[in-house]
């Protein structure tokens, strides 16, 4: 079964919020209406968004390390949020494994987002129904689009490629590559919820050279110092 | 989370007409097999009925208000095969409807005998009724509870005290209303329900006191590091992404200091379990219908702050990923 997802690269995140702004541009001009935006320009602004990046400082100061976590919709295998909803209205597709709220069945009761353990779903006050990241299937079913644009926009518009989008059951695709070598991890696994999105953690690419590598024990020369050769002709250089 | 007063006043209002019918069950049953006087189907039952199907339509009225679109609500039957919340709409109008055809049954006066068990009890259209409402009440007791205890990430809730608390508290708050009702139709069970009343109320007690303290000495599953993935002791959030509020900062907390969620604890304690069972047996003695009814009230409201806390209680692991605002 396909399962579409995307793979997150902590290493590489710099907490542009690229991401954010051309999802919350894409769903509000898509065909789902707008996401609602209340006081954007006065105190107390709040609003829906599908994606947001926020940061973690890690160790104690002075060794730490700033991760930028961005935070959509993990389109979770086993999804809390499917078996909860009174009206069927969040459902889990079978072709292509993505997680969706059908908008004219929504109650806006809520209780999907309580059973979500990531708090990816919220209500869109307007509206009054509950949203969350659809992987841009809009944009993913788009015969008419290219190839190339047939991808969440999040993932077009990250600058440092720290968004890969693919099927994760597909042992051969790039997201299950990156998963499979550099350490792909899922959130909260011990809950059972099966997440499809992954994240790469934070790593470093290191070789360790030792002393005595550089230094050879059998060095018949006993030192590094000119060959003989410099010094002039030796027998090895007769032509015959 | 953030409690909601139109699922607490659903959950209060429809737990106290689940007892008060119950109750009424409880004392027909009990008349039938001699050990009480019978009452009159009338006075009693009937208007009995009247009281809890109000108590229940007034509950299912309050939860509409929780629903961001009322009108579609007829839709959330729909997944009674996997959600909890779906099956308890479709168990509550049925309770209702049976509460009403045992009210009209014995407004009616339909209640001739039907058979009789082993030549002693008599059983007539009423009793079959009744049994019927009363299954059903317990599996919308059940069903209302495991909303809640269903969810496993939501430690605090996820536990069959929850279930039990529901149902002795429902219970409790009936038997007090059915002592006041009794008292107000001058049957003489008001010291029947005042006792089953007590012995809920202190039931009830040791239950709410029991997952109280499981949830003060838990232990939490959930830390930042699960939350994120990256594994060190010290993880700290610096800005959770956003300046302002958002749904996820709004439904899962309660607003409230920490004195004040303390304050609705020592509060619930005492109007819930202490006061009503003080004025109930004094007022068994004097037989005074007012102190019943007293008792009822402190009782309920003492409900919607024990409804409150149950709510404010409950930490969401989704809290973690929105702890700095920044």
């Amino acid at each position: 079964m396909t399962q579409l997802a995307l793979v997150i690269d902590l290493n590489v995140c710099v907490g542009c919020h690229a991401c954010v702004t051309s999802c919350k541009q894409w769903n509000t001009s898509g065909w789902a209406g707008p996401l609602v935006d209340q006081r954007p320009y006065d105190q107390d602004p709040t609003g829906t968004f599908f994606n947001r990046v926020q940061t973690f400082e890690v160790g104690e100061y002075p060794n730490t390390e700033t991760v930028h976590f961005p935070k959509s919709c993990l389109h979770c295998e086993e999804p809390p949020c499917v078996p909860v909803c009174p009206t069927g209205a969040s459902y889990k597709r079978e072709d292509n494994g993505v997680v969706l709220v059908d908008y004219d069945k929504c109650i806006g009761c809520k209780y999907c987002s309580w059973a979500c353990p990531y708090g990816m779903r919220e209500l869109d006050e307007n509206q009054k129904v509950m949203k969350k990241c659809t992987l841009c299937i809009d944009r993913i079913t788009d015969e008419s689009l290219p190839e190339r644009e047939r991808k969440p926009s999040c993932v077009l518009s990250c600058p440092t490629d720290a968004r890969l989008f693919g099927d994760v059951h597909d042992p051969e695709s790039e997201v299950s590559i990156a998963i499979r070598e550099q350490g792909g991890y899922q959130l909260m696994p011990e809950w059972g919820t099966k997440p499809a999105n992954h994240y790469l953690p934070r790593r470093k690419a290191k070789i360790q050279i030792h002393e005595d590598e550089l230094d050879r024990a059998d060095n018949p020369l006993k030192k590094e110092a000119p060959l003989p050769a410099a010094e002039g002709e030796t027998l090895d250089d007769v032509a015959w | 989370m953030h409690p909601a007063f139109s699922v607490i006043f659903l959950t209060t209002l429809i737990g106290a007409g689940q007892g008060l019918f119950l109750a009424l069950y409880t004392g027909q049953v009990y008349s039938i097999a001699n050990l009480l006087d019978p009452q009159d189907s009338v006075t009693f039952y009937a208007w009995g009925s009247l009281l809890a199907l109000f108590l229940l339509a007034l509950g299912l009225f309050a939860s509409f208000f929780h629903l961001g679109h009322p009108e579609r609500a007829w839709r959330s039957a729909a997944q009674w095969r996997t959600s909890w919340l779906s099956r308890e709409v479709v168990v509550l109008p049925v309770f209702m409807f049976f509460v009403m055809l045992y009210g009209l049954f014995n407004y009616f006066g339909l209640t001739e005998v039907l058979f009789v068990v082993r030549g002693q009890l008599p059983v007539d259209s009423t009793l079959l009724i009744g049994l019927i409402a009363t299954l059903l009440a317990f599996a919308l007791y059940l069903s209302t509870a495991m909303i809640y205890a269903s969810l496993k990430f939501l430690q605090e809730w996820h536990s069959p005290l929850t279930v039990v608390n529901y149902t002795l508290l429902g219970l409790a708050s009936g038997f007090t209303l059915a002592a006041g009702f009794a008292a107000w139709t001058h049957a003489n069970l008001v010291g029947f329900y005042v006792g089953w009343a007590v012995i809920f109320t202190m039931l009830g007690m040791i239950s709410r006191f029991a997952s109280l303290y499981r949830n003060g000495r838990m232990k939490r599953l959930v830390e930042t590091s699960n939350a994120i993935g990256v594994k060190h002791n010290r993880i700290v959030q610096k800005s959770q992404g956003f300046m302002g509020g958002s749904f996820n900062t709004r439904e899962f907390f309660h607003g409230k200091s920490p004195a004040f969620v303390r304050f609705m604890r020592n509060t619930f304690v005492v109007l819930v379990f202490i006061v009503p069972v003080v004025i109930m047996i004094s007022a068994a003695n004097a037989g005074s219908f007012h102190l019943l009814i007293v008792a009822f009230v402190v009782q309920y409201v003492g409900l919607i702050a024990e409804r409150w806390y149950f709510f404010a209680d409950a930490q969401h692991p989704q809290n973690l990923y929105y702890q700095a605002k920044g």
